[in-house]
């Protein structure tokens, strides 16, 4: 009858040599833990505990199923069977536990027994090839195909990290199945077909016989003891950490919208000057780092040349809060200025962690530091001077601010005087830019076609304050969103629309009316995308296009809004065409996190914007990029011209496309 | 090592000047303020000052529109005292009533060291620096762009044209025109300028009665003809750089 | 009290330095005005020479060690002496680093009253009139030069200086220096600029850029167009603040007069303390694109475009000739 003879061949001092190694691993383990915890606890205080519903769920899609893992194939699913292999063994040891300390040890009985315990050996087996199959496949991923981002480390000794990893779990999983293999050469029972791969093992050390096969048996077991004990102890030392921190960082991620800011810590709103002041979930964020790359292969800022990868910001954190003994200082020795101000806000790292990492949030949190102390350069300084100032990033009066609307026989309603439906937020660049403002004006003469009850703030308009957040400038945000919102307050509207995706994301996130309700706000494609389906607007002209569509990531990655703009494509007759990185994916233009009021460092080879203007023009037959931000509009189409591509690619707002859609406009007498 | 600094309020030239109804001042209805460049130098050229060794920063401005925000700007930056001299300036001010009315306060609060930009846009008769070291009967040197002490004395390097500098060493106390501190002004957060409202408050002195002799009335105040003078050529950019090409050689350098 | 217009003459490291001649052009014709004599007023130590081309009536010379180096003071009380003496009527000083220092002072020590930033003096009526430039360039100022005696302190553009200079000397009046007291000011040393690789005063053609090329690697397109038409790249000073060219290429007060056949202004908006040193030049040309931007007041022609955009057209055809 099929049964689980624990300890075959195991002498009984082993046994119990075993199970007193075995107590000491889980002593070192807890006190591996215990230790990080208390580091964790060095940090600055912050509740992550609401939604308990909504938390265990996510570990479930995301720990257990592996969701965003798997978005990328390979690793995917080289992660998928290692995790699953081991998961499967760990169960299969539990199982075996069970059944011999405590079934059998009280209660003279077993459960591994008869077609159970068959089954049990058989699917083992299997998810041990699994194992192996993961590992053959990180094995040849690491050191054959050596991709950028597991070549390059920051630190060399954390390759020895890597490498220590994928050593254990090749020495387990072998030693695992020459022991099987072996016992079953030598106990040849008759369910060893059940177990394929130790019964074929077993094949070929048959020839040897016994007592070579017992004592060859018994040695790889002791071996496959130590490495696994050895292995356990080691978790909370190396890499293998994160099977608890990335669970727990899932579980502990902010619920919180992704286009909302976490507000700085203190009330002096002074970021992080060093490591305690991150809060203890920012640290875990460190410690839950696989150090995998991926945030690091989809950075716009990685991918020009700037010196700034979001993995490599993690793992010198991680490295430094465990290292600060040595008298390095967080701002300067361990991350630099420039590293900090290459970022453009774009959320592209946020969004592919696997493990759910913020790395947006500490590099801003950082940023607050260099702002508070004013250590920023002069283009920067210039550009936040104008905004405290005028309201603007131009350094214009904010008198200016409507002169746009100047050319308007009848002057647009004033939202502050005059009840309106919509209300019109410009913003800085629809208002002031000599390249967009003709878009506004069009934007007005089709509002005024369709009927539209719109108005707009006039002088009272600030800029809405998203990129001097993300910059690091807390209390010039406050400033801006103050004036703002005593304008909205004065004024009668039902719903907000704006041209720009960064002022939506601002003011339907971070903006409240008397600290509780969110604004009603709508993009522009968004109410452009409602107009049309409830029939307000006419689009007889099907433009026959074949165009390609940048989704921008204030609308796109952080407010989710994919479709609204791609049914106005469909609408108005034009056939787009996917690049590559679309969606969520979407590769930023270089604007943000207030990178387009400063200046390109010389390492940096080719900006995001040319990058992305290429993918665009490599597109067959595209001879058209459609943009729905006047930052991406201005970026893209400087981009088209320093690269060379004015003949092959024409950047077009949505709103252009609209127009002409629309046919002749009624322009007022 | 005590410091003062003076600091003034001129019109923003990012608005549209106007001259006034009856043609002989600006249009002050819709000026916008803004702290005179040179003086932003000067304050910050105290506060290096400061960071080097020992001092104690006054800022003094009179008191129109906008000078609160520039004082607690002053005071976030490391500024230890602000002072507001309050008197009837609504109609403008010259700058020899101005320097007089500090000739009258100086002296009791015993400077070491007094800086000032070495001229503002809007300055006609001359300029607050010169002015108030000739009532103070205290030396002056203009221009100057970069300050160091040294026992006792004042090191100041003065910019002449061509790129001349020469080293000037002046016995304390001393008033200085400042035309650019040793680096740019430093940014100074937003919420510490907040922080320095809540947490310091500005003295107000007045101001005696203000005598403007020395300076002239204005009679007339207007705009020169924009454009009057420059032939500007039309026509896209192809047109305007063919067009430019055979100015560049008829005037022989093409 | 007298008719006679005194000139300030500036000099520096044996040199007399273009405004004296302004001033005098100024005080040649004004003094036909007053029916005085222009007096130039030289101080310093051994530099009589100085006087040869001063187109003046006379020479007032002082001559003193105290004057060797320029101070405030020294000029100060000696000029306080020279004024107390012949009372002058106008009395011309620079508005520069020289001139400023010291008119103020005079002013408040001896209550006259002070004109700055003048451009231009003329005569209405039997009264004097000044006309000043205030907010960098974009509002004038008009006024009666008071009596007894008034300073004021000038700006270049008003005048040629060609007719400030003269072939025959004037005749000198040596005057004994006062008494100087209680000198508190002396010069160490002088810094000569670091020797530039170009003296863009001796330049023919300048591609000047100003603030509106915003950024140190747009300079890149200056530097191009030069390249193409054989000229050299000069700046602003906001340009040269910002360390993206050395001062030997700053075209301003604290730098450099140029008189070259062509400037061409990329992005200047012509500020006084600018345009001051380019009022030499044969042909200013300006492309801004704010078509109030007061360089189109002083400037020959004008284009109002972007100069990102019109620059690298007009480069790529010189290069192709």
């Amino acid at each position: 009858m099929p049964i689980r003879e624990t300890f075959w061949n195991i002498p009984h001092w082993a046994e119990i040599a075993q199970y007193v190694l075995g107590f000491l691993t889980i002593i070192i383990f807890g006190y591996g833990v215990i230790r990080r915890i208390r580091r964790w606890r060095q940090g600055q205080p912050e509740r992550r505990t609401d939604n308990i519903g909504t938390r265990i769920w996510s570990l479930f899609v995301q720990g257990v199923g592996q969701k965003k893992t798997l978005q990328d194939w390979y690793p995917g699913i080289m992660h998928f069977t290692i995790f699953w292999g081991m998961i499967a063994l760990l169960i299969g040891t539990i199982l075996a536990t069970i059944d011999w300390d405590v079934a059998h040890l009280f209660f003279n009985v077993q459960f591994l027994t008869g077609w159970v315990y068959v089954l049990y050996e058989l699917i083992l087996d299997i998810f041990g090839v699994l194992l192996l199959v993961g590992i053959g496949m990180a094995i040849y991923r690491r050191y054959i195909t050596k991709p950028d981002r597991l070549a390059k480390m920051p630190d060399e000794g954390l390759k020895r990290d890597d490498a220590y990893i994928l050593i254990m779990l090749v020495l387990i999983a072998i030693t695992g199945f020459l022991v099987e293999g072996l016992r079953i050469a030598v106990a040849q029972p008759d369910w060893a077909p059940w177990s394929p791969v130790g019964n074929a093992i077993a094949a070929g050390f048959v020839s040897l016989g016994d007592p070579s096969n017992s004592t060859l048996h018994f040695g790889l077991w002791i071996m496959h003891m130590l490495v696994a004990f050895v292995a356990l102890a080691s978790i909370s030392f190396t890499k293998l950490f994160h099977m608890i921190s990335a669970p727990a960082n899932i579980y502990f991620r902010s619920l919180e919208p992704a286009g909302k800011l976490r507000s700085p810590i203190d009330d002096e709103e002074s970021g992080v000057k060093q490591w305690q002041d991150f809060t203890w979930k920012q640290l875990l964020d460190f410690e839950s780092c696989t150090r995998c790359g991926r945030c690091q292969d989809v950075c716009p800022a990685h991918a020009s040349g700037f010196s700034l990868s979001p993995r490599d910001i993690m793992i010198k954190l991680d490295v430094h809060m465990w290292d600060s003994n040595n008298g390095h200082s967080l701002h300067g020795d361990v991350i630099s200025a420039e590293e900090l101000w290459a970022c453009t806000s774009c959320y592209a790292c946020v969004e592919i962690c696997p493990v759910f990492n913020d790395q947006l949030l500490s590099i801003i949190d950082m940023r607050r530091h260099l702002v508070l102390e004013g250590e920023i350069d002069t283009q920067l300084q210039d550009a936040l001077a104008n905004l405290g100032r005028y309201g603007n990033s131009f350094g214009k009066s904010d008198r200016m601010r409507a002169k746009w609307t100047k050319s308007l026989k009848t002057k647009l309603k004033d939202a502050r005087k005059e009840k309106v439906e919509y209300l019109w937020f410009t913003g800085d660049y629809a208002s002031y830019h000599a390249s967009m403002t003709d878009k506004s004006l069009l934007m007005a003469q089709i509002f005024r076609n369709i009927d539209l009850d719109f108005g707009i703030l006039y002088e009272a308009e600030r800029n809405s304050g998203n990129d001097v957040r993300r910059v690091g400038e807390e209390g010039l945000f406050e400033m801006l969103a103050e004036k703002n919102v005593e304008a909205l307050s004065k004024s009668s509207f039902q719903t907000i629309v704006t041209t720009d995706p960064h002022s939506y994301n601002s003011i339907k996130n971070e903006y409240s009316e008397n600290g509780n309700n969110h604004y009603s706000i709508l993009h522009y494609t968004q109410l452009f995308d409602q107009l049309i389906s409830s029939g307000e607007l006419n689009l007889p002209n099907k433009l026959g296009y074949k165009v390609t569509y940048h989704d921008p990531c204030y609308l796109g990655r952080y407010n989710d809004e994919y479709d609204a703009p791609r049914r106005i494509l469909n609408s108005v007759g034009c056939e787009l065409i996917e690049m590559t990185r679309n969606r969520e994916n979407t590769f930023c233009c270089g604007a943000g996190g207030g990178r387009i009021w400063m200046e390109d460092p010389p390492e940096v080879t080719e900006r995001p914007a040319e990058q992305r203007v290429k993918e665009a023009a490599s597109l067959p037959d595209v001879s058209t990029l459609v943009v729905a931000c006047p930052k991406d509009y201005v970026m893209f189409q400087d981009a088209v011209k320093t690269a060379g591509l004015e003949d092959e690619l024409e950047v077009k707002d949505i709103i252009e496309l609209i127009a002409e859609s629309m046919g002749p406009l009624k322009i007022e007498e | 090592m005590n410091i003062v600094v003076l600091a003034k309020l001129v019109p923003d030239l990012v608005e549209e000047l106007e001259i006034n109804d009856s043609g002989t001042g600006l249009d002050m209805t819709w000026l916008r303020l803004i702290i005179n460049e040179l003086d932003d130098h000067a304050i910050e050229q105290a506060i290096l000052l400061k960071e080097k060794s020992p001092a104690h920063v006054t800022i003094m401005a009179p008191d129109i529109e906008g000078v609160d925000d520039i004082l607690f700007t002053a005071a976030a930056k490391g500024a230890d005292r602000m002072i507001k001299i309050l008197g009837d300036f609504e109609e403008g001010m010259t700058n020899h009533a101005l320097s007089r009315v500090y000739a009258n306060i100086l002296p009791d609060l015993n400077p070491d060291l007094i800086l000032t930009g070495v001229q503002a846009h809007e300055d006609l008769d001359g300029s607050v620096g010169p002015l108030l070291a000739a009532f103070l009967k205290m030396p002056y040197i203009g221009y100057v762009a970069g300050v160091s002490i040294e026992n006792g004395n004042i090191l100041a390097t003065k910019e002449y044209p061509g790129g001349l500098n020469a080293e000037m060493s002046a016995t304390l106390p001393v008033v200085l025109g400042i035309q650019a501190a040793e680096t740019p002004p430093r940014y100074v957060a937003v919420s510490k300028v907040r922080q320095a409202m809540k947490s310091s408050e500005i003295e107000e002195i007045e101001a005696s009665e203000l005598d403007a002799s020395g300076s002239t009335l204005v009679e007339r105040m207007y705009t020169p003809k924009v454009g009057e003078g420059a032939t500007i050529l039309e026509g896209d950019l192809e047109e305007v750089a063919d067009n430019l090409i055979e100015i560049f050689k008829e005037m022989g350098v093409l | 009290m007298s008719t006679d217009v005194f000139v300030v003459i500036e000099h520096l490291r044996g040199k007399v330095n273009d405004i004296s001649y302004v001033m005098l052009a100024a005080a040649r014709e004004i003094s036909d005005a007053t029916g005085g004599e222009v007096l130039a007023v030289l101080l310093g130590s051994d530099v009589e020479n100085l006087g040869s081309d001063l187109a003046a009536n006379r020479i007032i010379y002082m001559d003193s060690p105290e004057l060797s180096d320029f101070t405030s003071e020294g000029y100060q009380q000696a000029i306080a002496a020279i004024i107390q003496e012949r009372n002058p009527r106008l009395v011309l000083f620079g508005h520069t680093s020289i001139g400023m220092d010291v008119a103020s002072l005079l002013s408040v020590n001896l209550e006259i009253p002070l004109v700055s930033s003048c451009l231009t003096i003329s005569s209405a009526d039997g009264t004097l009139k000044y006309t000043s430039q205030l907010y960098g360039g974009k509002i004038m100022a008009e006024g009666s030069l008071s009596e007894p005696s008034t300073l004021i302190t000038m700006v270049p553009g008003g005048y040629n200086p060609e007719d400030g200079q003269s072939s025959t000397a004037a005749e000198i009046i040596a005057v004994d220096p006062p008494q100087f007291e209680g000198l508190r000011i002396s010069v160490k040393e002088y810094i000569e600029p670091e020797a530039g690789d170009v003296d863009i005063s001796t330049e023919s053609l300048l591609i000047s850029v100003g603030r509106g090329i915003q950024s140190e690697d747009n300079i890149e397109i200056a530097e191009e167009l030069a390249e193409a038409m054989g000229g050299v790249v000069s700046a602003s000073r906001p340009v040269v603040d910002q360390g993206w060219l050395p001062t030997s290429r700053l075209v301003g007060k604290s730098g450099y007069q140029v008189k070259p056949k062509v400037y061409l202004a990329l992005g200047i908006s012509g500020a006084p303390e600018h345009t001051e040193s380019i009022t030499g030049s044969e042909t200013i040309i300006a492309i801004n694109t704010d078509p109030a931007a007061p360089i189109f007041n002083i400037a020959k022609y004008g284009v109002v475009e972007d100069i990102f955009d019109l620059v690298p057209v007009l480069t790529e055809k010189i290069e192709e000739m």
